[in-house]
């Protein structure tokens, strides 16, 4: 297996003491579709909040190919390919969605600082912005303000924003949160429909999704990693069972 | 609905079509040459809403666009008054050189200060400027030598312009001076918007979580807004200063960084036009109602602000546009 593209070192984060993350070891191979698992409140989201830089972890290290990121800050962790969605749609409700498409190309190639030349001169974001919601069928509605769009449409271009950046890692927070069931299908078909140069990481709860879309699966509990394995390793292992079922039995 | 019109446009076709020039704002810079020929006892007033358009316009950059709530925005206007009055004091007073040096003094101070306010959002953001504009205030109060203090800067003695047209008393001189000076930054204010960094700008105000998760570095580009309208605000402030021949205090007040949010909100924030708009409206109730009443003027001000803010959240304009889009809509 080639050298991994995204890494963790003894990864530590605590809330007081509220320990969110211990010692997290992560390691990526390029081209990936691995899977990040565990019940509610097992430090998922931090986890890439902290891989992302939105939150600071307490010790350990970040690397980005052979680069280490960990004091970086998350603007330039997205200029070098680490890019991430949102659990909840965290969008821009009064732009359309070329707008925020075409917003994200023009920071990708650093021209979103020019004020003095029209945005309707820069033909190929416009265009780019045009094929990338087009490739996730939102080219009919491009011109429709985010707020107006139905929900399952704001989860695609949450998706848009994120390849419009040109990412080589892709961390997505449950993409198919309050999706319908044979919407989130369809969703999940395009997000393994990336390039394969895209190593892409995603929190889900659907373990039909999971077991249908992840090469590998990484389980957390607690702050911490239980086991990470092939969805067959997975399946197999009692521990995991015992999270999930244990849960099944409180609720 | 609305997407019938955009889904056959290609995108760039689009973005043209944004940013293109309607027959209304024609029609609006048309109108505003009006008052030389229909309200010739007005061009005094005319000129001063030339120039609370031009500083409303400055604050809609950051207030309206990049939603940076400031309650000190007259820091900036004061600054470019005092250097544009100071500078003719000591014996320079041709006008487009004191505005150039007066919006280079308030860009430089507005760029130094973009680091404070660039860290901060929401509540702190309203204390910090309005700490900022309050110590500038009690600055120029104490340094009387050189401000004249509560007294006023005396002795300011503009050139003619362009060494032909004298700031005659009638205001033309100082409408046509102002009016010219608005169109043109107008312009450049117009072309921002429309460009990419326009749209960074929105996307702060919209979101500036979502800001650094895009790549986009919001803090520089908090930093380039807020010192381009610092530069802006200087140049009205300067304007009213020449056109007047005084300054004062109040330049500086909290009250005039307090008016020009009321007008942004009046006309509508985030709007090119709103700024424009909610000058004219207030400046002339002002005017009007300081004829009818003059101690109890605000009380009027007061009232079309409340109702404004209840009927039209999005301002005068925003509801115009509201409406326009349901007449077209049923049509």
């Amino acid at each position: 297996m080639s050298a991994p593209v995204l890494s963790t070192r003894g990864l530590d984060k605590s809330f007081g003491s509220l320990v969110v993350a211990k010692n997290i070891e992560l390691a990526l191979p390029k081209g990936v579709r691995y899977a990040l698992i565990g019940p509610n409140g097992a430090g998922k989201t931090t986890l890439i909040n902290m891989i992302t830089g939105m939150v600071r972890p307490n010790a350990g290290q970040i690397f980005l190919g052979e680069d280490d990121i960990t004091r970086l800050e998350p603007e330039a962790r997205v200029k070098r390919g680490l890019v991430r969605t949102y659990q909840i749609n965290t969008l821009f409700p009064d732009l359309n969605a070329l707008e925020s498409v075409a917003l994200t190309i023009c920071e990708r190639r650093g021209v979103a600082a020019t004020w003095w030349r029209g945005l309707a001169g820069y033909r190929e974001e416009a265009d780019e912005a045009f094929e990338i919601l087009s490739s996730l069928s939102l080219g009919s509605v491009c011109y429709r303000r985010t707020r107006e769009l139905a929900y399952g449409q704001q989860r695609l271009l949450e998706i848009a924003l994120a390849l419009a950046t040109r990412p080589k890692v892709l961390l997505l927070d449950e993409p198919a949160a309050g999706v319908p069931k044979d919407e989130s299908a369809e969703l999940f078909r395009a997000i393994a429909g990336l390039s394969q140069d895209i190593t892409v990481l995603f929190i889900e709860h659907d373990m039909n999704l999971v077991f249908r879309f992840a090469s590998r699966i990484i389980v957390m509990v607690g702050g911490r990693i239980l086991v990470a394995g092939t969805p067959e390793e997975i399946a197999a292992d009692p521990r995991v069972r015992e999270v999930y079922l244990g849960e099944a039995g409180h609720g | 609905m609305a997407d019938m019109t955009g889904t056959a446009l290609a995108p760039q076709l689009y973005l043209q079509a944004q940013a293109r020039w309607r027959a209304i704002e024609v029609a609006f810079w048309l109108a505003t040459l009006l008052p030389f020929v229909l309200l010739p006892n007005y061009l005094v007033l005319a000129s001063q809403i030339a120039i609370t358009a031009l500083f409303a316009l400055s604050l809609d950059l950051i207030l309206g666009y990049a939603g940076i709530v400031s309650l000190g925005h007259a820091a900036f206007f004061g600054l470019g008054a005092y250097t544009a009055g100071i500078i003719s004091k000591f014996g320079w007073g041709e006008p487009l050189s004191g505005l150039l040096v007066a919006s280079i003094l308030a860009g430089t101070v507005g760029y130094a200060s973009s680091f404070i306010i660039a860290r901060f959002r929401h509540l702190a953001l309203i204390m910090i400027t309005l700490g900022l504009g309050l110590l500038l205030h009690e600055a120029a109060n104490s340094a009387h030598w050189l401000t004249g203090g509560a007294d006023g800067l005396q002795g300011v003695k503009i050139w003619r312009l362009l060494g032909r047209f004298n700031f005659d008393l009638w205001g033309y001189t100082a409408y046509a001076y102002s009016l010219i000076v608005l169109f043109l930054v107008f312009l450049v204010a117009r072309r921002l918007i429309h460009s990419p960094f326009g749209l960074a700008l929105r996307g702060i105000r919209e979101n500036s979580v979502r800001m650094p998760a895009i790549g986009a570095p919001s803090r520089s580009h908090i930093r380039t807004v807020y010192t381009i309208a610092a530069v802006i605000a200087g140049v009205a402030g300067a304007l009213l200063a020449q056109t007047t021949e005084t300054v004062s205090l109040e330049v500086l007040s909290f009250g005039r960084s307090a008016d020009v949010v009321v007008i942004l909100i009046l006309g509508g924030a985030g709007r090119l036009y709103g700024g424009l708009i909610g000058a004219i409206i207030y400046m002339v109730a002002r005017d009007q109602f300081s004829g009818i009443n003059p101690q109890f003027w605000y009380f009027w001000i007061g009232s079309l602000l409340v109702a404004v803010v209840i009927f039209l959240p999005n301002g005068i304009l925003g509801g115009l546009a509201a409406l326009a889009a349901r007449w077209r809509s049923r049509s």
